[in-house]
């Protein structure tokens, strides 16, 4: 099998493996799958399968909510899995996202042509800065960037809820004043047409992140530079490549995406700054949808798609009386089963051989 | 005389390639079976079978007339089969002793009967003149020392039939030797010897009979005795091959690269070159030869800027580039064929084009306002696939991992070479290539020396060293033991020198030499 092929057919097989394991489950504790898979296509489509009724397109506006953030940290993952690095900071530089999006909001007075783009960059700047730590002391001192970014996500999560009851002044303890609307992601339009659903211009900059990754990636001397010393550090060094400020940098992007996806949330999901009681594990379903979609922006851009749906089926499920922890189990053994990516690859090769014999190959 | 081993109708697939194609291989027992080949030929995979490490999809395996299924090392074992590994599978800190009864201990009691073991070794060691010390610590010892401790392990599982994986790559010329004589001694004692290799005239030297193998398929088998290197070369590259480099007397104009003084660590933390002066002049190669581990790799190293210089400086042209950046070396106009391919010299994950440009993505016409140009890489790619007849099954589009080792080497050549650096630091250029890339690099690499550039030149390959270098500096310990005119010297000088028995710069001494002229 040619690598691109491989890269197309083994996680839509490892979805397909996935799928077959809930299943399987399902029927195990005495349920159909059927109802299961009644959910889930509710879940992406607003279609009922079993009453037949009209489409329901609010379903879809919120399973797009559901993908935007985990789209965004599985391009941040990504992008420092690029340049070689294992960044757990995703959660934490969101988090981070999330109050510089809440401060602007609240203390910048301006026209929203101006608040809003000014809100999301202050989402991306904040992000970055929270990359960068780990990248820097990475790069100086060889500290491990997966135990630096994992205690960052504390540091994040508490500094968070700090700025939002001693700074912002919560009433209720949970969140701040409403967002004046100028800051808002909020679309009437798209909430019409999803029978008021949460939809929001936040897909728009999503989909710009998912170019803007693929662009620096692979068009341009920055994205090659950047996967020379996610390859092969030594070699890059060898050919001049400044691999420590390849690192700072590819973690500061790194949480620029994540930092964006807080953005996202505050200003598009929700109104208001929140407290945050524990990490909500956007971080972490960012790895999962990195993993499945091969870190390739398109690849991402499914995953993301997907898990976001297979998280907008669960109260679906529920209401089907399947347990809603099985749309998790799929979504982790879709995961496992890319993770055996070179099993399936050895059982699809000795299948292909099988097929056809081998003609005369050389090395060459 | 009957055939111990025979291999018949062997035939081996690997994903997409046929490593080997039919291949029937008879050996007699007491002789020495040479099995030659370029890189990727077949040689290792055919042994491996041999061995137990893969088996074969078609074919039949017989040993002493019996048809046997070696499914595993150990079935080998028992079937009197040892392997000597390129790379030595010992355990550091153990004796020589230790080393050879691992896993087959004797016992007395529930203690290692280490005095049994010992005396065993040693009169096995005795018997085969093998000279090893069995008390000693495989640390201690040479590398050459380490080898016959592998060849030992053989013996000592009473093997009747040994393989011998590259066996001299490692090992000086008068060490070569010394092996040579073994190999007879054991043929002597009873002992079948397969031995790979695509070195000539070590086959010429020891072999009774040459198996060829091209592309997976066995050429042919032929007694060595009726046969010379051009014919071997000829079979084993498919066309003919001429073996001497033709060159002009070298006209060296200003010193280029000049070290002063040097003294840089080793890995271990202690001093890998101590005090070190050379110079390298325009229009001249200057070889470098010493065994491996003298020194050469922290010298390349501390020139190129991979590693940190101790003390002392390094001047290209007259700049002081001891401190400057691997970027701004390069800069400056120095180039670098590394010694690890695929360590330093590649990213395996990236295709051949981008590995092309690696050192120069971000200048035009590879790239525009920060943006690559994707048919300028393309086309530069195709250029140097051409021109160096880089082979691949994708061209230009190819993963360099899919690459075997020998167009690594040559795909990492081309790059060097076409960006043809003023001060070019090569090392080990034609490592695991055939004899015929190695005629088309060495006539490249002269050209350059002829385009005036400053060539140093470091190769454990004595041939390769005395073929194309102007002057030869030796290096032991760390230190230059001597450089002499690549014109008056011999392998017997330099071998001694190498080994540090010899020291040429003593007389320079005695004139009153300076360090920065040598």
């Amino acid at each position: 099998m040619s690598t691109r092929k491989e890269k197309i057919v083994l996680p839509l097989i490892a979805v397909l493996l996935g799928f077959l394991l809930g299943s399987l489950i399902v029927i195990l504790t005495g349920r159909s799958p059927i109802s299961m898979y009644a959910a889930i296509i509710k879940g992406f489509s607003g279609i009922d399968i079993i009453n037949g009724q009209p489409i329901n397109t609010r379903y879809i506006g919120e399973f797009i909510i559901q993908a935007m953030p985990i789209i965004l940290t599985g391009l941040s993952f990504a992008f420092a899995s690029r340049t070689g690095l294992f960044s757990i900071g995703a959660e934490g530089q969101l988090m981070i996202g999330s109050i510089s999006a809440t401060a602007v909001a609240l203390l910048v007075q301006a026209p929203k042509a101006i608040h809003l783009p000014l809100v999301l960059l202050a989402a991306i700047a904040g992000g970055a800065l929270w990359g960068a730590i780990p990248g820097f002391l990475k790069a100086r001192y060889n500290v491990h960037e997966v135990v630096v970014t994992i205690m960052m996500n504390y540091i994040a999560l508490h500094f968070n809820n700090y700025v939002i009851l001693n700074i912002f002044g919560s009433v209720d303890r949970v969140k701040t004043a409403p967002f004046p609307e100028t800051a808002l992601l909020k679309s009437p339009f798209l909430e019409s047409i999803t029978r008021n659903s949460r939809l929001n211009w936040g897909f728009i900059p999503v989909l710009i992140a998912v170019l803007i990754f693929s662009f620096i990636i692979n068009k341009t001397t920055f994205g090659f530079s950047l996967r020379a010393v996610g390859y092969n550090k030594d070699a890059a060094r060898y050919a001049g490549i400044k691999v420590n400020r390849n690192i700072i940098a590819s973690m500061a992007i790194a949480g620029a995406f994540a930092g964006l996806a807080g953005g996202v949330i505050t200003v598009g999901t929700f109104n208001f700054g929140r407290v945050i009681q524990a990490a909500e594990g956007y971080g972490f379903d960012g790895i999962a949808v990195a993993l499945v979609g091969g870190s390739e922006a398109t690849g991402i851009l499914l995953a993301g798609l997907l898990f976001g749906g297979l998280k907008a089926a669960q109260p679906l499920m529920q209401s089907q009386g399947i347990p809603r922890e099985i749309a998790g189990i799929i979504q982790a053994s879709i995961v496992l089963f890319v993770a055996m990516k070179y099993g399936i690859k050895m059982v699809l090769d000795k299948f292909e051989r099988k097929q056809v014999p081998t003609t005369e190959g050389e090395r060459v | 005389m009957s055939n111990i081993v025979e291999m018949l109708h062997i035939t081996k697939d690997f994903p997409g390639i046929r490593a080997n194609d039919d291949i029937t291989l008879q050996v007699e027992e007491r002789s020495i079976h040479a099995l030659l080949g370029e890189n990727g030929a077949g040689k290792s995979t055919l042994m491996s079978i041999l061995f137990g490490l893969y088996q074969p999809d078609a074919g039949t395996i017989r040993i002493r007339g019996k048809e046997v299924k070696v499914s595993d090392p150990n079935v080998a074992t028992a079937l009197g089969i040892g392997m000597v590994h390129q790379h030595f599978k010992l355990v550091h800190n153990f004796t020589v002793t230790e080393n050879i009864i691992l896993g087959m201990e004797p016992r007395k009691g529930l203690l290692v009967d280490m005095r049994t073991a010992e005396q065993k070794v040693e009169d096995i060691s005795k018997l085969y003149g093998l000279a090893v010390d069995p008390r000693s610590k495989i640390e201690e010892i040479s590398v050459s020392m380490q080898q016959r401790v592998e060849i030992l392990k053989m013996l000592y599982r009473d093997a009747e039939i040994l393989i011998f994986d590259e066996p001299t790559a490692v090992l000086t010329p008068q060490e070569i030797h010394e092996l040579m004589q073994i190999m007879r001694r054991l043929v002597e004692e009873g002992k079948t010897i397969l031995l790979i290799t695509h070195k000539l005239k070590e086959i010429k030297e020891v072999a009774d009979v040459c198996s060829v193998l091209r592309r997976g398929k066995l050429v042919g088998t032929v007694p060595v005795a009726d046969t010379d290197e051009e014919r071997m070369a000829e079979m084993m590259v498919g066309r003919q091959v001429s073996f001497h480099v033709q060159k002009t007397l070298a006209k060296p104009g200003d010193v280029l690269l000049r070290v002063e003084g040097l003294n840089v660590k080793n890995q271990k933390g202690v001093l890998g070159v101590k005090n070190l002066s050379l110079s390298v002049r325009a229009g001249e190669i200057l070889g470098l030869c010493g065994i491996d581990g003298n020194g050469q790799t922290e010298l390349v190293q501390a020139i190129t800027g991979l590693t940190k210089v101790e003390s002392g400086r390094i001047f290209l042209r007259d700049i002081d580039i001891t401190h400057l950046s691997i970027k701004e070396r390069s800069d400056l106009g120095l180039g670098h064929i590394p010694e690890d391919r695929q360590k330093h010299g590649l990213v395996l994950d990236f295709t051949l084009g981008e590995n092309f440009i690696i050192h120069n993505y971000y200048k035009e016409p590879f790239a525009h306002w920060g943006i690559l140009n994707k048919k300028a890489i393309l086309e530069n790619a195709q250029r140097l696939i051409k021109e160096f007849d880089v082979r691949s099954g994708q061209g230009a589009i190819t993963p360099a991992r899919a690459m075997s080792g020998g167009n690594q080497q040559k795909a990492i050549v081309a790059r060097e070479i076409d960006r043809s650096p003023d001060v070019f630091i090569v090392v080990q250029p034609t490592r695991g290539l055939d004899v015929g890339a190695i005629e088309y690099i060495h006539k490249r690499i002269i050209g350059e020396r002829d385009k005036n550039k400053a060539i140093l030149l470091v190769s454990l390959e004595l041939d390769e060293i005395m073929d194309l270098s102007d002057r030869i500096a030796v290096i032991y310990n760390g230190e230059i033991v001597g450089i002499v005119d690549a014109a008056e010297t011999n392998e017997n000088e330099l071998g001694l020198m190498m080994s540090g028995a010899l020291h040429k710069a003593q007389e320079a001494a005695q004139t009153g030499r300076e360090p920065a002229h040598v």
